[in-house]
């Protein structure tokens, strides 16, 4: 028999209806004051003026595959300038033939960035399957052995020069940065000046004026008869430019690092290199590495800035794209194909950033 | 009893110092004498002439909009300071505009209002994730292909008018009274700022407070308008009016303007809300409860208990977002928008002198930068805690 758990004689009072559940909710976040109330209204009455127009032109007045003479009939959407184009806008004039390679390096470094989005799953063997990735990109990129078809660089564009100068980029700018760092808090005065002018110099000029530096001066710099490719010398740019930014995070992480542990380290008789090398570096690193993110996040929005300088990236392709008279006009659709492209890649590397950072708080 | 053991040089930090250093100082200049070397002779080789002799000649190239008169037959130098004011222009209405916005985004993101604040955090995380230069790409088409041509142009009043070629705008004639509002505005804005201090002074002392912002405002408003009834109240204004293919007179922001103004303001208030919304954040509500407490008024707990302390928080990195919405503008380039590296750009192209033009260019984003920190610092140590 079941036990009655309210005492006999008195009934179980419910909170109001307007307190609890939808109603209850509302009141609490959408209506608790009257100046709220006419906020809610006013985004409500903006909503309706602005969604329905919006979802009749980009979904069902919208053409998917057409031909760009039939859009231009048309009242909705384009996405056809993307889908007729997606291959190019992704790959450039990366080889049609070839583009399984590029195709592969931008699933493989993106199948890696997913797998390394959980904390628990780093380990030696992730570190040197991202060494590996990086590889087998400088294998499958310009080719040449393995009886792949040499391509030459000129030729690499779309969103795998994106990935390529983003993650090169960093790689090589983040030990150079972490030298710098060092450089700026070292107590001989020659290297901590020549540190501190180059962070300062770097972070004073915007990013365009180091490619131009890439592209009009660097040419000027080397003996007769030696030639860089552009995307080397643009490469090069990013690599200079980010250092500068990651030497002044991993600062902050070496400032963060309690006096107690640098005095430890010497009371032990340990050498400068091996202060740093076992104690002070790897607690610092780890400290810096969700703003390292966040510098990743910044020379991946700030790669296509080489559309300047005239390299196909993304953006380029896609301009390209647009270029044809066929398919003038429809830079709305394009354009937001690719900023979605952009967000979904610095949005989850933002998420995974705040994530590290509260297993990282632990 | 034995001299002690020399050291060798090597077992000695201060010598083993001062070698690397050496070292360094050496591995730099050796490299910095073969870039210089290497320079010298391909200049050479290709007769490219040095320095800056050439920014006294014809520049020979129009830029589309100047502050300072300017036409192709001056010299590059008038050109090149025709593109540091483009520049400050974008710049300054940019951080104001970004200012204003970022406020009032960040403090949407921390409103009561569920639908508010998601649409505020909507608003931060597309804009901060997506390249500026990308949504500069993206205005200037939305601007070029959705804006109807001039003879179909957008109306408002018959004086305001949008199309693809820019925005126009009506401008007062000019008249002698318009002098005089500035003069009247200018003498507002120092008596304002006595009245402050003299306020202040007077609360300290006797505890009456004075209504400073009402009496400020009442200044800064009345006085202009006074001047403009005494200078004979000119109510005339020089409206654009469509000639041939286009509006002449009034005045007019390019597409090219519009769309960078847009794109880095959009782009730099995102970050900016951030910050606010941190600052806010990062004083206790245990301060709110205290001032309150003491029986100070709403606006007051807020312009002098919470403000004073969100600000220590928030100026420093609002300050190197304004520097970057500066920086930024550099993007200009790319929509054809004549700021000062793209005019830099032209001279280059022009005169073949990479060198000077983009170490013209550094130097110039230099001393903004260096202005803007040395703002910086004066205003941290202001505003820095007085601990005991």
């Amino acid at each position: 028999m079941e036990v009655p758990l309210q005492p006999s004689g008195t009934d179980t009072v419910k909170p109001p209806a307007t307190s609890v559940g939808i109603l209850g909710w509302m009141r609490k976040n959408l209506f608790n004051s009257v100046f709220n109330s006419v906020l809610t209204i006013v985004a409500l009455i903006v909503f309706a003026r602005i969604i329905p127009p919006f979802v009749q032109w980009a979904l069902f007045d919208s053409l998917w595959t057409s031909t760009g003479a039939a859009c231009k009939e048309a009242d909705g959407a384009c996405w056809s300038v993307v889908t007729n184009n997606l291959r190019f806008i992704l790959f450039g004039f990366y080889p049609y033939d070839q583009q399984w390679r590029p195709l592969c390096c931008v699933t493989l470094i993106v199948g890696l960035f997913l797998y390394t989005g959980k904390p628990s799953r780093w380990s030696k063997g992730l570190a040197a399957a991202w060494g590996m990735s990086l590889v087998a990109m400088g294998i499958l990129m310009p080719g040449g052995i393995l009886g792949l078809e040499p391509v030459e660089p000129a030729r690499w564009s779309g969103i795998s020069l994106t990935l390529l100068l983003s993650l090169f980029g960093l790689t090589a700018a983040y030990p150079l940065g972490v030298l710098l760092a060092l450089g700026r808090r070292s107590r001989l005065p020659a290297i901590k000046v020549m540190s501190v002018l180059y962070i300062e110099l770097i972070r004073g000029v915007p990013l365009i004026s180091m490619l131009f530096m890439a592209s009009v001066m660097f040419p000027l710099f080397l003996p007769e008869g030696i030639t860089v490719n552009k995307i080397l010398r643009a490469q090069a740019a990013i690599i200079l430019f980010t250092a500068a930014y990651i030497a002044e995070v991993v600062r902050g992480g070496l400032q963060a690092i309690p006096r107690g542990q640098y005095e430890a380290a010497e009371s032990l008789g340990l050498t400068y290199y091996q202060k740093m090398r076992l104690i002070i570096l790897p607690q610092a690193l780890k400290i810096v590495i969700p703003p390292t993110v966040s510098i990743l996040i910044s020379a991946f929005k700030d790669t296509s800035l080489v559309v300047i300088i005239g390299l196909f990236d993304l953006l380029k392709t896609t301009q390209v794209t647009l270029s044809n008279p066929e398919w003038m006009g429809f830079s709305a659709e394009a354009f937001l194909f690719i900023a979605v492209l952009y967000f979904l890649g610095c949005f989850s590397m933002s998420n995974f950033s705040r994530r590290l950072e509260k297993v990282l708080a632990r | 009893m034995e001299a002690p053991e020399r050291v060798p040089f090597w077992h000695d930090p201060a010598k083993r110092g001062l070698v690397y250093q050496v070292v360094a100082l050496a591995v730099v200049l050796l490299a910095g004498y073969w870039v210089f070397s290497n320079t010298q002779a391909n200049l050479e080789k290709q007769s490219i002439a040095t320095g800056f002799s050439f920014i006294e000649r014809e520049a020979g190239f129009e830029i589309g909009e100047h502050l300072v008169s300017y036409s192709a037959a001056n010299s590059y130098a008038r050109a090149l300071f025709v593109g540091i004011l483009n520049t400050l222009k974008v710049a300054f209405i940019g951080n104001l505009l970004t200012i204003v916005l970022g406020i009032l985004v960040g403090i949407a993101r921390l409103s009561s209002n569920w639908l508010l604040s998601r649409l505020a955090a909507a608003y931060i995380e597309v804009l901060q994730n997506v390249p500026v230069l990308l949504q500069l790409f993206f205005w200037y088409a939305i601007f070029h292909e959705v804006l109807p041509h001039p003879r179909e142009s957008l109306e408002i009043a018959d004086a305001i008018f949008l199309n693809n070629r820019g925005l126009y705008l009506p401008v007062p004639v000019s008249h002698v009274a318009h002098a005089w509002m500035g003069i009247a505005l200018l003498a507002a804005l120092a008596a304002g700022s006595f009245i402050r201090r003299w306020a202040r002074n007077r609360q300290e002392r006797t505890g009456q407070p004075f209504p400073v912002w009402t009496v400020s405002a009442a200044l800064v408003i009345g006085l202009p308008l006074v001047a403009w009834l005494a200078g004979g109240a000119p109510t005339d204004l020089e409206i654009p009016r469509l000639q041939g293919f286009n509006f002449q007179g009034g005045i007019n922001a390019s597409p090219e303007f519009g769309a960078l103004l847009l794109g880095l303001v959009l782009y730099t208030s995102a970050f900016v809300a951030e910050i606010v919304r941190a600052g806010i954040q990062a004083i206790s509500h245990g301060q709110t409860e205290a001032a309150m407490s003491l029986g100070l008024k709403p606006n007051l707990v807020l312009s002098l208990i919470i403000l004073p302390q969100a600000l220590r928080v928030i100026i420093p990195p609002l300050t190197s977002q304004l520097l970057n919405l500066t920086k930024n503008s550099s993007l200009a380039i790319a929509i054809g928008y004549p700021d000062f590296v793209a005019v830099a750009n032209t001279t280059i192209n022009q005169t073949g002198q990479a060198i000077e033009g983009v170490a013209l260019i550094m130097a110039v984003y230099l001393v903004f930068s260096l202005l803007t920190s040395a703002l910086m610092n004066w205003y941290n140590k202001r505003m820095a805690l007085v601990e005991r």
